[in-house]
């Protein structure tokens, strides 16, 4: 297997079978032709609907590297808006997330609906004989969802999301299995800013290889059945699947895919038995304490959707490329969405198990990024050299659904997210 | 804010509490020592400086009083604490192997209440962060309450809540191998 030189090639043959080029990191002008080429033109993951629950509700949030707005328009509708005034520019919107009737520029008051629409200009007479309200309104981008997970493109000529999705589709019903009866939603969001390549953190949500040595600290801070739930790295049924269009999933728990799957002969953690008497004590019954509880730490794999969001275990992760240097990541913290009395003791069990882990002061989250970090300065060295993707080629399977396939240690799931930044990145 | 609240008198009723009480000067002193522990990465010592029931809290919403049903930063109890210690030190964690250098300075302390058993204090925290290079800042209103004990000196007074409200405690900062 030859692992010559590939960086002086074209961009979309930066990828090969075992190997992608080095300047794939550091390349400001591969940067921007990503920008275009993925992020401006296939399906970017923007929401949960939970975020924008009822009419007026809306999130800011990105694009590629373009602002928008995710708004709950009157009729329920979900609308994706580039937050940018058709008259000189100006952003429309610079909360977070609220509920609002809608939005106005702060420049010259140009009024905008929930779903975009122009409703008012400040002395219109200027504007006699030159501009019609109902001739332009905030460009909306084409949106859909599926299973709660709102996507935006800004091409109206690509396939339908559920098609992109594809096999996909069928893990994240799984996914949703957490809630235990429940909807999901979010409870909350870390972010934090890694001076690296945002492919580096793509790789990393189903690098298993990675696992009990970058977070061996994490290991070590949890009880012994959580340490042991994760400890994956020997077991012939933990593996990673090519789903196609990029995505991957990789099975860290395979007893916990189908949460919907329970024999009853596996105990409940004793971390949880707190919440537990707290629900016994809210009179829920034994069975729904035990489809919650055994919920609590997530479905048992990650999901990778190519090429911003996957739904990992217990939370969403989504990844926003800020430039060829720096990228920006939010882990979402979910839960079952339900009666307080019977969902609030779970997602407090839930809330801090995400503390744990994830955020800028978790006990993952920085030793992923420091991870993150020391690939981008290394990569600087002869970004001629390539970077090796082919751990496990020689004993992935294809397997009865037609997944590549092979151990969840292995490589699998970049060779995924590579084959479709190839194609998208080709000019054909 | 309307004409008449702007123009309004400011409340001057009763007298304001002094940083130069006795009481308060404990405070600040434990708590300069505290950030001086933290500088130092000396964390068993910092670590010693909370009562068993003390609360350590970074939260992402920095209006939140109450944290058990919101998504923090950092929301440790004892037990949290002796595990984010062990984390710190142990040399598992690459982040805090290859931490960064900090200085912090805290000020601008404001005595919220005072009584002989407890102290409240406001106050501002900028830390300088150095790495690889990059100086970054993080500046935070800190909150801090202060369980006098009996000893001379102060030697047995201890934290029992620290919140850090960062200014941008709900943007994206870069991931830390230090403790604000």
């Amino acid at each position: 297997m030859t692992l010559d030189d590939i960086a002086s090639e074209a961009p979309a043959d930066l990828v090969r079978a075992n190997r992608v080029a080095g300047r794939m990191y550091t390349d400001p002008d591969i940067f921007d032709l990503e920008i275009s080429k993925i992020f401006e033109s296939t399906w970017v993951w923007v929401a949960h609907e939970s975020e924008i629950p009822k009419p007026g509700s809306f999130k800011s949030t990105h694009v590629g590297r373009q602002p928008v707005i995710v708004t709950r328009d009157r009729k329920g509708g979900i609308n994706t808006l580039l937050n940018r005034c058709r008259h000189r520019g100006a952003s429309v919107c610079e909360v977070k997330s609220g509920v609002a009737n809608g939005f106005t520029c702060p420049y010259h008051a140009w009024s905008y609906s929930l779903d975009g629409q122009l409703r008012g200009i400040p002395y219109p007479d200027g504007y006699e004989g030159v501009l019609e309200k109902g001739d332009i309104s905030l460009r909306r981008l084409r949106t859909e969802s599926y299973g709660g997970m709102v996507f935006a493109t800004f091409k109206d000529d690509i396939e339908s999301l559920e098609d992109f999705l594809g096999d996909a589709k069928s893990w994240i019903d799984l996914f949703m299995k957490q809630g235990g009866g429940y909807p999901l939603k979010v409870l909350g969001t870390h972010q934090f800013t890694f001076k690296g390549n945002w492919k580096i953190q793509l790789e990393n949500t189903t690098d298993g290889y990675h696992f009990p040595i970058v977070h061996r600290s994490w290991m070590a801070s949890v009880d012994a059945e959580t340490a042991d739930m994760m400890s994956f790295m020997t077991d012939p049924e933990a593996v990673t699947h090519d789903l196609g269009h990029g995505h991957s999933v990789a099975q860290m728990v395979p007893e916990h895919t189908d949460l919907g799957l329970d024999d009853g002969t596996e105990p409940l953690q004793r971390r949880f038995d707190g919440v537990v008497e707290r629900l016994r004590a809210q009179g829920v019954d034994e069975a729904e304490i035990r489809r919650l509880v055994r919920s609590i730490h997530g479905t048992g794999f990650n999901l990778n959707l190519f090429p911003n969001v996957s739904m990992s275990i217990a939370f969403f992760r989504t990844l926003r490329p800020v430039s060829v240097d720096e990228t920006v990541v939010e882990h979402i913290a979910i839960g079952p969405d339900g009666p307080p009395e019977v969902v609030g003791p779970v997602n407090q069990e839930r809330l801090r198990a995400h503390e744990h882990f994830q955020g800028p002061f978790g006990f993952g989250t920085p030793d992923d990024a420091e991870g993150w970090d020391r690939v981008q300065r290394g990569a600087q060295a002869a970004p001629s050299m390539p970077i090796l993707v082919n751990r496990g080629l020689g004993r992935e399977k294809s397997g009865p659904q037609g997944w590549a396939t092979s151990h969840i240690t292995d490589e699998t799931g970049m060779r995924a997210a590579y084959q479709a930044w190839k194609e998208m990145m080709s000019d054909d | 804010m309307t004409e008449s609240s702007r123009l309004a008198e400011p409340d001057i009723t009763g007298a304001p509490l002094s940083t130069a009480d006795p009481r308060v000067q404990r405070s600040i002193d434990l708590v300069w020592r505290e950030a001086d522990l933290l500088d130092r990465k000396e964390y068993v010592a910092w670590n010693a400086l909370y009562d068993e029931d003390g609360l350590y809290v970074i939260p992402i919403d920095r209006e939140a009083q109450e944290f058990d049903d919101v998504l923090n930063m950092v929301y440790d109890d004892a037990h949290m604490r002796q595990a984010r210690v062990t984390r710190m030190i142990e040399g598992y964690a690459i982040a805090a192997v290859d931490a960064a250098i900090t200085v912090r300075t805290v000020s601008r302390f404001i005595p919220v209440e005072v009584s002989d058993e407890e102290v409240t204090l406001r106050a501002a925290q900028v830390l300088v962060a150095f790495k690889r290079g990059v100086h970054d800042l993080w500046a935070a209103d800190v909150e801090y309450r202060v369980r006098l004990g009996d000893e001379a000196g102060g030697r047995d007074d201890r934290l029992v809540r620290k919140v850090v409200r960062l200014v941008d405690s709900d943007g994206a900062p870069p991931a830390a191998g230090f403790l604000l």
